[in-house]
């Protein structure tokens, strides 16, 4: 018989892991992002014709990616003001994504959030209506107001389909993307007229965030001071702000009634109803709490830009952060990090593309190359090979 | 018994584990030709595990499995086919559109299968030579769970296997249909096949087996004769120590009506029928049994009284004990209070009927805050179209333990404190969460009900069966309810869990509360309840005395049918 023969050979099937030490998980997960940047190495040393596979050249190709986000004072401002809005975007789709509301949407209301602010500053800063022109910090605050507004607008509606008629939320969100995107290419050409031919409009210069930081120890020259400009003082209060978001997102899952509402929605919305807890209201009141965060980042982007154009106000992020909210399991805490990590690599590839002259889609697939080990890694944080050897093992236990 | 020359499927030295559970521990153990084995365990020993091994659906971390004498690798049920094992599961895996002959080759890969009429010709003949009673042309969503079992067995019997394992095959049968089952098997023993039937339940392996493999916590304990061996003998070697069979079933002290259900109907969102015309009174300090098949409607009763469900029609009226007890602004506003003085429904400790006439409201409020005011009888409350909270704010202590545990009246990934804060998280303060409270509730119900559990936040999901339903009913008594509803609560439990829970209903019928029982098991309905009533597809066909009834008069009240009236 051939059976006999085949159990000698070992036999490879998976288990499930009990529960990893955090520790063991944590060191899976920079192992695996190790692996993906040496990956990442390789495939460069492979296809780019400046790039070869030996110490000096790789050194320099890696040093090329941190060079991207940490060199100057500059470029460490942006990459915090970059980690903030990424960051705040997870943070809105948290709570929705706990309560297994897959929300999409975050790209079109974040946008709405934008365009909500920009017209505002349009008309009430002085740009569009010479006769009303606002203080900055009133005018900010409209805008807030106004961004956080249209943000839940944008959510409200796929909820309360969801809610009275329990159709698709992904889709739904997922179609208001396009709905929002139109909407402002709309609102360029029909009230944003200082738009210029190329279909995005020149920035608008009222409305500023007043100065709180004017200088900070400077990273490029150590033991002298960096004199902030007014411009990077904005993106200091964009990260100053997330964080009290942050920690606001935090309390509000792990230590509030509604958090507590929204876990038990997403475990299994017939405990819910066992204990009296209202579905439909616990969606609609979890997605105005999304729909106002995303609003809040969309001000945030339109504080630093003070501009809006057709596409590439929220470069995709409404996207990307739905990755960095599965990455960090929902986690505000953990959310930091790997928004941290995206946005690091998004800046080193940018930096990789221009230093080494090649197309800027190359990038995007070490991106892609280092994102996918580090998904990928979950598997082994869950599951563990094991092998078997049936026919030997008898002999052991005997 | 190795050198036995009629084995036919042998298990050596067997071990398997998930993580960190050890499923099987070097479990030896054989199936001989021509026998009905019973594998009888408690839930968790690890019977159904050692058997998926040989279906293949696991694969062994050690030992082999030998088939008539020659080791084997089964590595997925084709496997296990070709070597003319099958295995029938606890859930059936039939597609519904299909008919029984169409289910019975799908999947198979032989020279005309397609050829329907020769197909329906073979399962004919299968049928008839064991004596099942089936319809190969029939259409499986027309057919009842014990045909569709029936289909599954064929299925089995077609592929040719001479081995046969059963996982828990009586568990969504009726008294009736367990018998002709029983007697199938028996024909198939007798015709040289082997029969493995997986179970939990004593009796049924003294009526059908001819040997009987003990299994506990992942080991086998002993394969004896049934014939040489008693219920009590099993049990033992089942639980390892000596055990009292006996319910404890205290006599009802002064019961009074606390829940009265009357003609109650309720359809489910396809517009089905599910309860019809369902009237019933539960007392207090006394436990009410629900008999019936799997399905009939007890659960969705229990929804329904609870407030999940939405009723068609009918009433749920609640006896609130208030006695001669004080009336409070808890549960009560000022213009309700004065409304019910109207209705002459208060009297003063020393018996004069309170009317509230020529007072303001402050005195009022003095008098009901000093407790004074004291209810005349029990107060009537009417729960039907209340939802849970509203129940709840109503002041009405109803607890409810529902069938699903992990899916209904816990949250799996949540630990055992975040689980008490589920009926208890909206009092305190505002917008936050009280922690303490639930952690000590928590605490208190591990220590006193002895669950075993790594910690307080480990999630639920990994206690098992018995260890989860102590949280739940420990939660549910925790708030002292005037009524308590149980539906199945020792469904998958270890005896002494399932003991334990029993004990803890008769409790809190001592206590004065009113205890609704929905049991599967009839002679644990009749050593516990005080009274039983029995339903069929959504109707009550019989109330009986818990203490007289016998075991086939509630055989009979199960499977009869009550008239359609259309009301």
């Amino acid at each position: 018989m051939d059976a006999s023969k085949r159990s000698f050979l070992p036999i490879p099937h998976l288990a499930k892991r009990e529960k990893m030490n955090i520790f063991a998980a944590m060191g899976i997960r920079v192992l695996a992002f190790v692996l993906g940047m040496l990956v990442c190495g390789i495939v460069a040393s492979l296809l780019v014709k400046d790039i070869s596979f030996n110490w000096k050249s790789m050194k320099s190709f890696y040093y090329c990616f941190y060079e991207g986000s940490f060199t100057t004072n500059r470029k460490l401002l942006a990459y915090i003001k970059d980690l903030a809005v990424l960051l705040c975007i997870g943070l809105a789709l948290a709570p929705a994504f706990k309560m297994r509301f897959w929300n999409t949407g975050a790209e079109g209301q974040t946008l709405v959030g934008v365009l909500a602010a920009i017209l505002v500053n349009f008309y009430l800063g002085g740009s569009g209506n010479p006769d009303i022109a606002l203080g900055d910090l009133p005018l900010s605050l409209i805008m807030l107001v106004a961004a956080v507004l249209a943000g839940c607008i944008w959510a409200a509606l796929p909820a309360l389909f969801k809610a009275r008629f329990n159709t698709n939320e992904t889709l739904f969100t997922l179609m208001m993307n396009y709905v929002a995107k139109y909407l402002v290419s709309f609102s360029i050409v029909r009230f944003l007229t200082n738009a210029n031919s190329s279909g995005s409009m020149k920035s608008l210069s009222s409305g500023r965030l007043p100065v709180l930081f004017t200088q900070m120890p400077s990273i490029d020259k150590p033991g002298t001071t960096f004199k902030i400009p007014q411009s990077l003082n904005d993106y200091l209060i964009v990260g100053c702000i997330v964080l009290i978001v942050t920690v606001f997102m935090f309390v509000y899952l792990k230590y509030t009634k509604h958090g507590y509402e929204i876990s038990v929605v997403g475990e299994s919305t017939r405990t819910a109803k066992y204990v009296g807890i209202s579905v439909k209201k616990v969606i609609i009141r979890t997605m105005l709490v999304s729909g106002a965060l995303c609003g809040l980042a969309g001000w945030l982007i339109a504080q630093v830009d003070k501009s809006v154009s057709t596409e590439s106000s929220v470069h995709g992020q409404g996207f990307t952060a739905i990755l960095v909210a599965w990455l960090a399991r929902f986690n505000p805490i953990f959310m930091v990090a790997t928004a941290g990590i995206v946005v690091f690599l998004n800046k080193g590839a940018s930096r990789i593309a221009t230093d080494y002259s090649i197309s800027p889609s190359l990038p995007d697939v070490f991106i892609g190359i280092v994102l996918f080990f580090i998904i990928g890694s979950e598997f082994f944080v869950n599951y563990k090979l094991k092998f078997s050897f049936a026919g030997k093992a008898e002999e052991v236990s005997k | 018994m190795a050198d036995n020359p009629a084995v036919a499927l042998e298990f050596k030295n067997i071990t398997k584990t998930f993580g960190h559970v050890v499923a099987n521990n070097n479990v030896t153990l054989d199936v001989r030709k021509g026998e009905v084995l019973s594998i009888l365990g408690e839930n968790g020993c690890g019977k159904t595990t050692l058997m998926n091994m040989a279906a293949g659906i696991y694969f062994p971390d050690h030992g082999s499995i030998l088939i008539d004498g020659h080791p084997v690798t089964i590595r997925s049920p084709k496997d296990a086919y070709e070597h003319k094992i099958g295995m029938i599961h606890q859930h059936f895996k039939l597609v519904d559109i299909f008919t029984a002959a169409e289910n019975i080759v799908l999947g198979l890969n032989e020279e005309g299968k397609y050829n329907i009429a020769n197909v329906n010709a073979r399962v004919s003949e299968i049928a008839s030579r064991y004596g099942f009673n089936i319809d190969p042309k029939a259409k499986i969503y027309d057919m009842s769970v014990s045909e569709k079992q029936t289909v599954e067995i064929i299925k089995v019997l077609y592929r040719g296997a001479d081995i046969l394992i059963l996982d828990e095959p009586t568990a969504v049968l009726t008294l009736q249909e367990i018998k002709r089952l029983f007697e199938v098997l028996r024909h198939m023993a007798a015709d040289g096949k082997s029969v493995v039937i997986i179970t939990h339940k004593l009796n049924e392996v003294m009526e059908v087996s001819d040997r009987v493999a003990v299994m506990r916590k992942g080991e086998h304990i002993a394969t004896v004769d049934t014939d040489k061996t008693t219920i009590q003998q099993l049990t033992d070697m089942m639980v390892g120590y000596k055990t009292d069979l006996n319910i404890h079933r205290s006599e009802p002290v002064s019961p009074r009506p606390r829940i009265e259900v009357k003609h109650l109907s309720l359809r489910d969102k396809e517009g089905n029928q599910v309860l019809s015309n369902v009237s019933f009174k539960a007392n207090g300090g006394e436990i009410l049994g629900i008999a019936g098949i799997a399905g009939s409607g007890q659960r969705e009763l229990l929804e329904t009284i609870a407030g999940i469900l939405r009723p068609e029609k009918g009433e749920i009226i609640f006896h609130n004990p208030k006695k001669d007890r004080p009336v409070t602004f808890y549960h009560k506003t000022l213009r309700q209070i004065k409304k019910l003085a109207r209705e002459r429904c208060f009297h003063y400790p020393d018996g004069s009927t309170v009317t509230f006439a020529g007072k303001s409201n402050r005195q009022i409020r003095d008098e009901v805050r000093r407790e004074q005011v004291l209810f005349n009888g029990d107060e009537i409350m009417d729960l039907r179209y209340k939802t849970p909270l509203e129940i709840r704010n109503l002041g009405v202590k109803l607890s409810f333990v529902p069938e699903d545990r992990l899916g209904m009246g816990l949250v799996g990934n949540m630990g055992i404190s975040d689980n008490m804060m589920l009926r208890s998280y909206r009092k305190g303060m505002p917008v936050f969460l009280n922690l303490v409270k639930p952690k000590k509730l928590g605490q208190e119900i591990v220590d006193k009900l002895e669950v075993v559990t790594p910690s307080l936040r480990a999630p639920v999901r990994r206690l098992s069966g018995g260890n989860l339903q102590k949280v739940l009913v420990g939660r549910e008594i925790s708030s002292s309810p005037k009524v308590l509803m149980a539906a199945y609560p020792v469904r998958g439990l270890d005896i002494n869990s399932s003991y334990l829970i029993y004990e803890l209903l008769d409790e809190q019928k001592r206590t004065g509360t009113a205890v609704i029982f929905v049991g599967e098991d009839l002679d644990v309905l009749m050593e516990l309840c005080d009274r039983i009533i029995v339903m069929n597809s959504g109707s009550i066909t019989g109330t009986v005395d818990g203490r007289t009834v016998t075991k086939d008069k509630l055989g009979f009240l199960m499977t009869k049918q009550v008239k359609k009236k259309q009301a």
